[in-house]
């Protein structure tokens, strides 16, 4: 008899039904939006302010070339001492001094001083720091004789054309769609685990303290209900994510149209923002509508169904075992372990090395190490890999899966019916071949 | 009479410890047979392998005349010593659920359920959650969800542990019932008074070896000691007391009568018959009581448990 879907529908109803579920369903995306949009609340506030720097240029090198902007005034004062500036800048309450004092071109430069309260800012000083550069090597230049005007004239800006041997155009914002799309998929993944994988390890606890496992495995064969069990869960969590990003959704807009705030303004979004104004131009823009019709959509859109199945269900198979083995949730952490550690090398591989460099040596070689396998594949995808390489992968990933079901299989059969002591490796060991 | 279940050389090792060895059992259709043996004699282990919950070693299992195979799981009744249910379900949803495993359809099992409910007197519990029920309370949930599909062979784990008098007493009607509608009993147990209540055929366990198994009658009959239990009454009590011992194998006993009797354990040689006694004892004294003593399941169980040991 297959009483799989019979399993999965109460594994299921179990988990939605469940009252903290509910709650983190429906309040996780409001703390989320609450939560960005206070960033973004704080971040324009912080915009807004405006800043007023004092400058005594004694050198007269500057010769009012520092600009006020919106959020920085510049307040040039003459012809008095230090100590003066000083006390006029805390009366003005401005937020720094900046002195250059009188001394020849080519010493000045170890001489100029930022006084302010507080320590100033890192971007605040580097940007004041590049303008005085700039200003400074112009007069050098000057003083050698050079033109400014021809080296203005020189200047040339070079916007590189990107494009494969086989002639499609690809462009810097293309990378950086593959980045997003890798990296998205991922995160989700890893994510997923981390969160649907511990419920079904609690799920097998609750079912091994509440001592109803031996009625059920009574009907049904273990194998079955931990399947169920890993499925119905894994549904729960499909339907908590959707409502989720559903919810962000909707809320973000109603955030932003209620309080005026832009949630895109956001440091991840700028990022995004900076990309895509990068392709300033039409022509740009368009290369970037073609650049998304030109990624291997259908093959991102099935690679992530597999390697993401696939790698969820590896690991969740290891979280029902881990929770057969035990009895409750303290008594997981000694096993728990391992399985986080592998996780989390996939985690870094996949977002430091092969976002970096998808096809160096790690990362294909750790995109066919199964446990790994699934983040890091998902990430390399967008940035081109063959068909063979990802079926080989995908390959070892189901075998590994199926051995890895069947071990923990064998585990949960026995670990269910245990009850008292907590397990050791070589016990688990042991119980392979009962 | 024809066996339902028989369980042939059954073998199972966990690693070092043997849990059973070579034990071989009958249990005939429509008797309630008791499972008995102190803990960690391999009764569970024996019932999980019936229950194909574990597998044998060694020796196979024949249930109706089949081999016992995945399917059958629907003809058996289980209720484990380790027993509980979903905690934050509802009492109606989980029984559904937990019969519908058993292969009922939703139809038969809510119809089936819904007699038992009124039969019991609990409808009202069918909207409430596990946790918001007593113990007592959860195990006749339990007891229901074992038997509603109506199996061939039900298997009772220490069925009366949690109930108070009244409602071990409402299941153990239930199981007579249940037997005398053609079920069979597989009955495991500490508690013998049950065990005389309730079996007709018992097997008893002991260090995963069968020592003892048939017919609880026969097995008394094998094991009375010939031994009758008499209360007289005389004018010279001392002198009866050493006319009976020049006669008979005596010895004190103890029971409640009304009158000063002398109360003894009389054992009679093979040559001697309970007629003889009689006799004899008439011509001597008053006979307020005589009765046979026919050993308990309980001094079975611990006289045979003790010579094994040995």
């Amino acid at each position: 008899m297959n009483h799989l879907p019979l399993i999965i529908k109460r594994e299921y109803l179990a988990k939605v039904k469940n009252k903290s579920f509910i709650l983190m369903t429906f309040l996780s995306p409001l703390i989320v939006v609450a939560l960005l949009s206070l960033v973004a609340y704080l971040t324009s506030v912080n915009n807004e302010k405006v800043r007023t720097i004092t400058v005594l240029d004694e050198s007269g090198f500057l010769n009012e070339t520092l600009v006020s902007t919106d959020q920085m005034i510049y307040e040039y004062l003459s012809d008095i001492s230090l100590e003066e500036a000083k006390k006029v800048s805390i009366e003005n309450n401005s937020y720094g001094l900046l002195h250059l004092p009188a001394f020849a071109l080519d010493e000045v430069s170890s001489q100029i001083r930022f006084y302010s309260e507080e320590s100033p800012s890192l971007s605040l000083i580097s940007n004041l720091e590049s303008k005085i550069e700039k200003r400074i090597g112009e007069l050098k230049l000057k003083k050698l004789g050079v033109d400014l005007s021809k080296i203005k004239a020189a200047k040339t800006n070079i916007d590189m054309n990107q494009e494969n041997f086989e002639g499609v155009k690809t462009s810097k914002t293309g990378s950086f769609l593959k980045l997003m799309f890798g990296g998205a998929a991922g995160y989700l993944l890893f994510m997923f685990i981390i969160i649907y994988g511990n419920l079904i390890m609690r799920s097998v606890i609750e079912e091994k303290t509440s001592r109803i496992i031996e009625v059920i495995i009574s009907s049904v064969k273990p194998i079955q209900l931990m399947l169920g069990k890993i499925f119905g869960t894994s549904l729960a969590g499909i339907t908590q994510f959707a409502i989720w990003i559903i919810l962000i959704g909707v809320l973000s807009v109603a955030a932003s149209f209620f309080f005026g705030v832009d949630l895109s303004a956001t440091p991840q979004q700028e990022m995004m923002a900076g990309a895509i104004s990068d392709a300033s131009t039409n022509s740009e823009l368009q290369a970037l509508i073609s650049e998304f019709h030109s990624l291997p959509l259908l093959n991102l859109v099935i690679a992530f169904i597999l390697f993401f199945t696939g790698g969820y269900l590896l690991y969740s198979s290891l979280y029902a075992a881990i929770g057969a083995a035990v009895d409750n949730e303290t008594d997981t952490q000694q096993f728990l372990m391992p399985v986080v550690m592998l996780l989390v090398v996939g985690f870094y591989v996949g977002f430091f090395t092969a976002l970096e460099d998808p096809h160096g040596t790690i990362s294909t070689v750790f995109s066919y190490i199964p446990f790994t396998s699934p983040i890091v594949m998902l990430i390399r995808i967008p940035f081109g890999v063959p068909i063979w390489e990802q079926a080989l992968s995908f390959s070892i990933l189901i075998i590994t899966f199926m051995l890895t079901v069947w071990t923990a299989a064998k585990i949960y059969r026995v670990g269910i019916l245990m009850y008292g002591k907590k397990p050791t490796y070589k016990e688990l060991i042991k119980w392979l071949n009962y | 009479m024809s066996t339902l279940l028989e369980a042939t050389n059954i073998s199972k090792n966990f690693g070092e410890f043997q849990a059973l060895n070579d034990v071989s059992i009958q249990v005939p259709k429509h008797s309630i047979f008791g499972l008995l043996g102190p803990n960690g004699a391999g009764k569970t282990t024996l019932i999980r392998i019936i229950n194909q919950i574990t597998m044998p070693d060694v020796g196979h299992v024949i249930l109706d005349g089949e081999p016992l195979k995945p399917e059958h799981v629907q003809y058996i009744g289980y209720l484990p010593e380790e027993r509980g249910l979903y905690k934050s379900m509802k009492v109606g949803e989980q029984a559904l659920y937990l019969a519908q495993l058993k292969g009922l359809s939703y139809k038969q099992a809510k119809q089936r359920l819904n007699h038992w409910f009124e039969k019991f007197e609990i409808t009202h519990w069918w909207d409430k959650k596990i946790e918001e029920l007593s113990k007592g309370m959860a195990q006749k949930i339990q007891f229901i969800v074992t038997v509603l599909h109506q199996p061939k062979l039900l298997i009772f784990d220490e069925p009366f542990s949690g109930f108070d008098p009244i409602n071990a007493n409402l299941i153990k009607d239930e199981i007579l019932k249940l037997r005398d509608e053609g079920a069979t009993v597989i009955f495991s147990t500490h508690r013998m008074e049950s065990v005389e209540e309730l079996c007709d055929h018992i097997a008893l366990l002991h260090q995963s070896k069968k020592i003892l198994d048939g017919n609880l009658l026969d097995i008394k009959r094998s094991h009375k000691t010939n031994t009758f239990q008499v209360g007289l009454s005389s004018s010279n009590l001392n002198d009866l007391k050493i006319q009976i011992a020049e006669r008979f194998d005596s010895t004190a006993a103890e029971f409640k009568s009304l009158e000063n009797d002398l109360k003894l354990n009389i054992k009679l040689s093979t040559s001697d018959t309970p007629n003889d006694l009689l006799t004899f004892l008439n011509a001597n004294a008053t006979i307020n009581h005589f009765v046979e003593v026919i050993p308990s399941a309980n001094d079975i169980f611990i006289q045979t448990v003790k010579n094994s040991s040995l």
